[in-house]
Formats: structure tokens, C-alpha cells, sequence
């Protein structure tokens, strides 16, 4: 039996889930196809952070947008997400770095943008007081934070169905096809006829965009994290550095999750990532170097979620170059979990409406073949 | 042999020196295979062996002469010149066939053309009202005292629940001197129906005598009360122990259920597994060869599915003789045919023993406060209700409860998560699953990591 829907949202993480949810919002009914489980990968398993600062300048207008919505995000869908604002700091390790992330903020305020703000080494030690004492100063977002990402993705597809939205989980789509005025969904449990569709696949979007003809240049990628047993609180910021990757965070529990962005061998066709311990060595010896409080601290657990990467580091998000109804929503490049919520919106509305008042320029899926 | 010592590759890598292990690298190492074997503790022996090259216990009578064979095991290895490393923690293992291990806090990386995982069993969790309370500890654990340190139960001891080592244990127990206030059997009466059918064969094979004169040297001396229920009551710590209308005032209460497959290092490498209806417990799918579903990768011993010692030894023996094949074709190696038919002797009264000691349900699947997660105090109440509510598995449980995101990594709540779950939803625990567990399985300390050797692609990162 085919189903039929106004729109079909294809995986279910973060912005799949925050796109159905948007739509149904609307008045709309999408129907949400994922193929493991809402949040099984990247949206469930990423460290959480929720955080506007040192973005590209292509996506802080939807970084912005996003920003409202999480400060919100308990009446936007039931459950506060374990979200919590303690500010994002970037950490200068020396006079030189510090200089250049100047060079940044002052270029943000020009162009109107003020969420980033430079801090001195008073107010660094203020802020992350364990940080070690070679670093001179560093940039804050003072309303950034984190919050938890599964429990997030998963109350996006709760409050999705509750507005309208059907999620189908653990279905495939297999075929993508113009039938009429329609689009016809193929999937390993029958077919859903739309007339609109929205790629958020994720790690998977390259294949969608391959069915319509539309080929992009994606890299799978599974970024590595690793968590501590309990320490005594001592840090609230997330803090991130430039010149060695590393992102640091004490979840409330007392856990410390560590990441940066080394890489493990994804296995997308298996949903298994192969962990690179020596390059967790490296993120092993930088918290050695920043965080003394942290050396007899346990490891309990490493691992990846696997991701899309772009080219040039910054998502795909609108309408489709080939297809005519077909919207794109994928390509986050380790980085679009604070994006979710807003990005569902604004596609709410450009699916919606046809246009959408946040710029997205710079993101489309045309830029690939324009380079060409 | 400390860490830097290490070669960063070998032909074999056994992990873990029970009887299947020291089997496997001597097997493998007499065909002239490079072998390293990294047992986690002070000495080989496992937990069946545990002790047997430096054992405090004079008197060889009180742990029997079944442990004793272990001598020959580790003598046996010794002699093969594989290189036998104690003290030495793999906490990972993947598809690659890298191997993370730790010897004295420095940690390195090394590779494998095969690994055989010989990581054997671990004590069945037995989640009842009361068992984190101070004086409440496993059998297995109790054993473990007794064979490393001579060390026998003080003070009032009751032991609960089944299985051939609660029975062992009390032997041994009563044989040093100490004494056994009462042993709770909570065996149903329903098992010898299902345990009838393969009697046949148990009457065939070494357990059934051994398994008689234990019985017989316990029940002398002990009164064995059945029942359906157990609880552990006090506030600080144990002050009686309750089952069917029974207290009993005790300092230490043992409890055991059977054992059941450790299966973190090779669910955690990739290795496909499956749920055993007959153990009640996920089992590596292997083949006749113990090789599993990663290529490379082989499960011997218990933690292919619980068959006991001496069987755990012969599987070592055909898995190394697998790998001997695989790496040296030339090399003289024994026919696996005598190890299968020596192993399929021991393994066949193993099926009678499976259904004589299947733990109740309701000592499986607790309820209500009861604790399922020890490290995050995680209650089974909780589990039920959010399975209730749509949780459909033991990863979106973690997520949602943090219930196996403790240090112990799952392996005391792991099976009864699965089961709340399948029982709540009306489904089976093969379909439910297990825990996605991921590495270090064995916690390392960020310094540890930290002292991985430097590779050649950071040193030139640095540079550059």
C-alpha cells in the first residue's frame, strides 16, 4: 500500500527530527523515515556541545536563530534536554593565537555580529580557573552550552509525533522517483507519495542526492570522544583550542567528555566506527598539558558517531538544484548539533512558504558544481 | 616483561590465561607461531587456576584435585616459549586486529595476524533486594579469596542460589575449617523436567561423580533450605537474610547463579553474537573452529559458551590449531579431531547441568527498588518503566537512565537490562540485544594513554 504525506523527511537524527517537528508545527504531516533508530548516530552520540562560537560566517545567522530556540527549547518540545549555559571559551595558548582570534572578533563586530568577546587572562582564569598558566587570554560566547544529545534528539521525534509528524523507524529508503507531480519514496516497507521531500540523512545524504541525479562530494567521517569517570567539579565552560584539536567538558554528573575532532575509520555500511587510539594519545596529552587536575582521571569509554563531512567544512542546506521539491538538510561537518533546532525551522518554512528570512547563502548544493 | 619490551607485532595474540589460553599458546607456540599471552593477573591460571603457580593453600586436598590439574596447563605453556605476560590488561581490540594493552601503567598498541580471545565467564548477576549492602558478595568473589590468599569466611555465612560452583565452594569452604549456616538452593522444582531428557548423557560423563560426591560432602554437614525468593536485609550493612518466610541472621551472605560468558572484549571488536535460550546468556557465534564473525578473530573457553576447565582447554587447543594452519600451512600440528572428541566428552553432560541449574525468572528480573545497575544505582523499577514507554533496547536505556555507562562497563547489569526489556515489550532478548560496548573495556587512566609511544605522523605534525 502506498502511504501518502505532504512531506517525506528522510533520517531521523537532530534535524530530521527538528524539520518533521517544524513542518507538523505548520500544520503540515510530514512522515519521518529513518532507518536504525532516531538519534543512532550522529545526533545521539556527538559531545553535546551547543555552541555559536568560532562558526563560519555562512552559518552564524542559522547558529543565531538556533541559539533563541535552545534558550527555549523546553517549551519548543517538552523536556529541557539537559541543556545547560555555561558559556563556550576558546583557549589562546600563546600571544600569537590570541592576536589572530582578535583579528576574528573584531571582523564579527563589523559585520554586526557580538556573541563572541575577547577575554584577557584574569578573566580566562575567572572562567576555567584549572587551566594551565601558559595561556594568555582567549574568546568567549557567554550564552553557549550543552545539553544532551540523545535525550534531545529523541524529544524532537517525541514531540514531533505528538504534533502530526509519523516516524518510521528502522526503514530504508531505497528509490527516489518523479511520479507526476509528486515524489514517489521508495523504502524496504513500501512506498510514501509527497509532493515535498527533505534530505537529512546525514552520513547517508550522499546516496539520496545520488538518486536524483545531484552527486555531492561527501566524506564519511566518525569524529572521537572519550569520557572520564566522576572528578570533583572544577570546570563549567566548554572549552575548545585552535592550534591542537581538543573540545573539553564536565557534564553536571562529574564526568569529563573529550574530543576535538581525530578521526576513527567509519564503517557506515556496518554502523561501526574503528577507534585510532594513538590519535586519542594526542587528545590524551594536550588535557595532560592543560588540565594536571585530570592525569589519574579513568577513561571509561571511547567512541564515534559517524558524520558527513563537506569540503569546505560547512553543511548543505536548501532547495535541491535538480529537483523541484526536494530540499537538503545534511553535510554538518561535525558540527550541527546546535544547529538542529533552528535549521528545522527555517526548512519548515522554506518548504512551507518557498523562501525562508534567515540567509542561507553560501550553503546550497550548487556551489560544488559552480567551483567545477 | 614491562611494556617497551613489547613487539608492535606478533603471529598470535591470546588474551586471557585461563585453561583455554595457556591450551592456545602452547599449542601454538610449540608449532613455532609467535605468540604473546596477556593475562590480566599476578600469575596464570584464570579464575578455574587461579593462583596454581604460587598458590598460599598447603593442604591440596581442600580445593581438589581438579584444580591442581592446572599445573600441568601452566607448565605446559611455560615450556612452549610463548611469551606469557601477567599483569597485563588488554583494554582493546578491533576488526584491524590492533591490540591496546597495559603492563604497569604504560600502555601500547600492537598488532595481530590472529588473536584468540580466552577472556572466559563471569558470574550471572543476581539482583535481589539488598545485594550492594556491605556483607552481601559473589561466590566467585569468595573463591577468588580463597585461592589467592588462603582466605575462608569469618562470622555467620550463608550461601544462595545454584549451580556447580556454589557447590564447589562450599566443599571448599568446609574442607579449610569454615562454616556454612545454611545454603538457600533456589533451583525450581520444574528443572529436573526439563533437565530429565538429557540425564542419559550426564550419567556418561566426569561430572556426574564428581558432581555426586559434592553434593553428598555438602548436605552432610549443611542445611540446604529451597526456596523461591531471597532477600538481603540491614541498613549499613547485612543483618539477616530472608527467602520464603525464613531469617536467617548472617554477616555474609555468598550468592551465585551460574556463570555466564564475558563477552565485553569481543562485542566490543565487532564479533557477532547471539542469544543462548538453553544458558541464558549471549554467546559469540563461532564456528566449528571457534573462529567468529570477525576474520582473524577465534573465542575459546567459557566465553564461547559456559562448558567448564577442562573443555575450555581443548577448545584453546583447536583454535590454536586453527590458527597454527592459517599461519604456518607447513608446520606439524596436531590432528583438532582428538581435542573435538575429548571436548564433545566434557561437553556432554553440560546440557542436564544447564537446565538442573536455570535460574528462576524471578531472581532474573527483579522489580520495583531493586537495584539492576550497581554503578549508576539504577533500579529495575526504572528499566521496566521505561521500556514501558517505548524504549526499545539497552543502548537507548543508557542514553536515557545512564544504567552500563558505569565503570563495571555492563557486566553486572548487562543481561538483566536485556531481559527487563524483553519481558516488558513482550519480545525476546536476541531481539532486544545487548549493550554496544565500546573500548577502553577495561578502564585506563588518561596518564596511561597519554603514554602511548608517539607515532611517526604526530612527530611530524609537531614538526611542521
Amino acid at each position: 500500500m502506498t502511504r501518502t504525506a505532504d512531506v517525506v523527511v528522510i533520517g531521523g537524527g537532530i534535524h530530521g527530527c527538528s524539520t518533521a517537528l517544524h513542518l507538523a508545527l505548520r500544520g503540515l504531516k510530514p512522515i519521518l523515515v529513518e532507518k536504525d533508530y532516531a538519534g543512532r548516530h550522529a545526533s545521539g552520540v556527538n559531545a553535546g556541545g551547543v555552541r555559536q562560537l568560532a562558526r563560519d560566517l555562512a552559518e552564524i545567522p542559522l547558529s543565531i536563530s538556533s541559539m533563541d530556540l535552545w534558550e527555549h527549547i523546553q517549551e519548543l518540545v517538552g523536556d529541557d534536554c539537559g541543556f545547560e549555559s555555561h558559556g563556550t571559551v576558546l583557549v589562546a595558548e600563546n600571544d600569537a593565537e590570541l592576536a589572530s582570534f582578535k583579528e576574528r572578533v573584531d571582523d564579527l563586530r563589523l559585520r554586526g555580529f557580538t556573541h563572541e568577546e575577547m577575554i584577557d587572562q584574569a578573566e580566562l582564569r575567572r572562567l576555567v580557573p584549572a587551566v594551565s598558566e601558559h595561556c594568555p587570554g582567549g574568546v568567549v560566547s557567554r550564552r553557549d552550552g550543552a545539553a544532551d544529545p540523545f535525550r534531545s534528539t529523541q524529544a524532537f521525534r517525541k514531540r514531533a509525533v505528538e504534533k502530526g509528524a509519523e516516524v518510521i523507524e528502522g526503514v530504508t529508503v531505497t528509490g527516489l522517483s518523479r511520479v507526476g507531480d509528486v515524489w514517489r519514496v521508495e523504502t524496504s516497507d513500501g512506498a510514501i507519495e509527497a509532493p515535498k521531500v527533505v534530505n537529512a540523512a546525514g552520513a547517508w545524504a550522499d546516496r539520496i542526492a545520488a538518486m536524483l541525479g545531484e552527486p555531492v562530494p561527501l566524506t564519511v567521517v566518525a569524529p572521537m570522544l572519550m569520557v572520564t569517570s566522576r572528578v570533583a567539579p572544577f570546570i563549567q565552560p566548554v572549552v575548545i583550542l585552535r592550534g591542537r584539536k581538543l573540545s573539553f567538558k564536565q557534564l553536571a554528573n562529574g564526568t569529563v567528555v573529550i574530543g576535538g575532532g581525530h578521526l576513527a575509520t567509519p564503517h557506515r555500511d556496518r554502523n561501526e566506527t574503528v577507534i585510532d587510539w594513538e590519535k586519542l594519545a594526542i587528545s590524551a596529552r594536550t588535557v595532560w598539558e592543560l588540565f594536571p587536575i585530570m592525569r589519574q582521571a579513568t577513561i571509561v569509554r571511547a567512541w564515534a558517531g559517524i558524520e558527513a563531512y563537506m569540503p569546505d567544512g560547512i553543511p548543505v542546506v536548501g532547495k535541491s538544484s535538480t529537483s523541484e521539491g526536494v530540499f537538503h538538510q545534511f553535510g554538518f561537518s561535525t558540527h550541527g548539533f546546535q544547529l538542529g533546532p533552528g535549521t528545522g525551522a527555517m526548512m519548515a518554512e522554506l518548504v512551507a512558504t518557498g523562501s525562508t528570512n534567515v540567509p542561507i547563502d553560501g550553503l546550497e548544493i550548487d556551489r560544488f558544481r559552480k567551483k567545477r | 616483561m614491562n611494556a617497551s619490551e613489547l613487539a608492535s607485532s606478533y603471529d598470535l595474540v591470546v588474551i586471557g590465561g585461563g585453561p583455554a589460553g595457556l591450551a592456545a599458546a602452547a599449542t601454538a607456540a610449540r608449532a613455532g607461531v609467535a605468540t604473546v599471552l596477556f593475562d590480566e593477573n599476578p600469575g596464570v591460571g584464570g579464575q578455574i587456576y587461579r593462583g596454581i603457580t604460587a598458590n598460599p593453600v598447603r593442604n591440596r586436598a581442600i580445593l581438589g584435585e581438579e584444580y591442581w590439574a592446572g599445573s600441568a596447563l601452566a607448565a605446559e605453556a611455560k615450556a612452549s616459549g610463548a611469551s606469557i605476560v601477567n599483569g597485563a590488561t588488554v583494554w582493546s581490540l578491533d576488526r584491524t586486529l590492533t591490540v591496546g594493552v597495559s603492563i604497569a601503567g604504560q600502555a601500547r598498541m600492537l598488532t595481530a595476524k590472529r588473536v584468540i580471545i580466552a577472556t572466559g565467564s563471569l558470574e550471572r548477576p543476581f539482583p535481589i533486594p539488598g545485594w550492594t549492602l556491605p556483607g552481601v558478595m559473589t561466590a566467585g568473589g569468595a573463591q577468588t579469596l580463597l585461592k589467592a590468599q588462603g582466605l575462608v569466611p569469618t562470622g555467620r555465612t550463608v550461601m544462595a542460589g545454584n549451580g556447580p560452583l556454589l557447590w564447589l565452594l562450599a566443599a571448599q569452604i568446609l574442607r579449610a575449617g569454615g562454616r556454612i549456616e545454611a545454603i538457600l538452593d533456589t533451583s525450581s522444582r520444574l528443572n529436573w523436567l526439563r533437565a530429565a531428557m538429557f540425564l542419559p548423557d550426564f550419567l556418561l560423563s566426569p561430572y556426574f561423580k564428581k558432581g555426586l560426591a559434592l553434593l553428598r560432602e555438602v548436605k552432610a554437614k549443611v542445611d540446604v533450605i529451597p526456596v523461591g525468593n531471597v532477600a538481603a536485609v540491614g541498613t549499613d550493612k547485612l543483618k539477616e537474610v530472608v527467602a520464603d518466610g525464613h531469617h536467617i541472621p548472617a554477616d555474609l551472605l555468598l550468592l551465585h547463579q551460574g556463570v555466564v560468558p564475558n563477552v565485553n572484549l569481543a562485542i566490543a571488536a565487532g564479533v557477532a553474537h547471539r542469544w543462548n535460550d538453553r544458558q541464558l546468556c549471549f554467546a559469540p557465534v563461532l564456528d566449528a573452529d571457534f573462529q567468529s564473525s570477525v576474520p582473524g578473530i577465534a573465542v575459546a573457553g567459557d566465553g564461547a559458551g559456559i562448558a567448564g576447565g577442562t573443555a575450555a582447554a581443548e577448545r584453546g587447543r583447536i583454535a590454536a590449531i586453527a590458527a597454527v594452519r592459517a599461519l604456518k600451512p607447513d608446520a606439524k600440528i596436531a590432528d583438532p579431531q582428538t581435542a573435538r572428541q575429548r571436548l564433545q566428552r566434557e561437553e556432554m553432560g553440560r546440557a542436564f547441568l544447564d537446565e538442573l541449574y536455570r535460574p528462576v525468572a524471578a531472581l532474573r528480573q527483579p522489580e520495583g527498588d531493586t537495584i539492576a545497575c550497581r554503578c549508576e544505582e539504577v533500579t529495575a523499577g526504572q528499566i521496566r518503566e521505561t521500556a514501558r514507554m517505548g524504549c526499545e533496547g539497552p543502548n537507548q536505556m543508557k542514553a536515557f537512565l545512564r544504567c552500563g555507562m558505569g565503570p563495571c562497563q555492563g557486566r553486572m547489569c548487562g543481561l538483566t537490562v536485556t531481559e527487563l526489556i524483553a519481558e516488558e515489550r513482550g519480545t525476546t532478548p536476541d531481539e532486544v540485544g545487548y549493550y554496544r560496548l565500546r573500548p577502553p573495556v577495561k578502564p585506563i587512566t588518561l596518564g596511561e594513554l597519554a603514554s602511548l609511544p608517539i607515532s611517526e605522523a604526530e612527530r611530524k605534525a609537531v614538526e611542521r
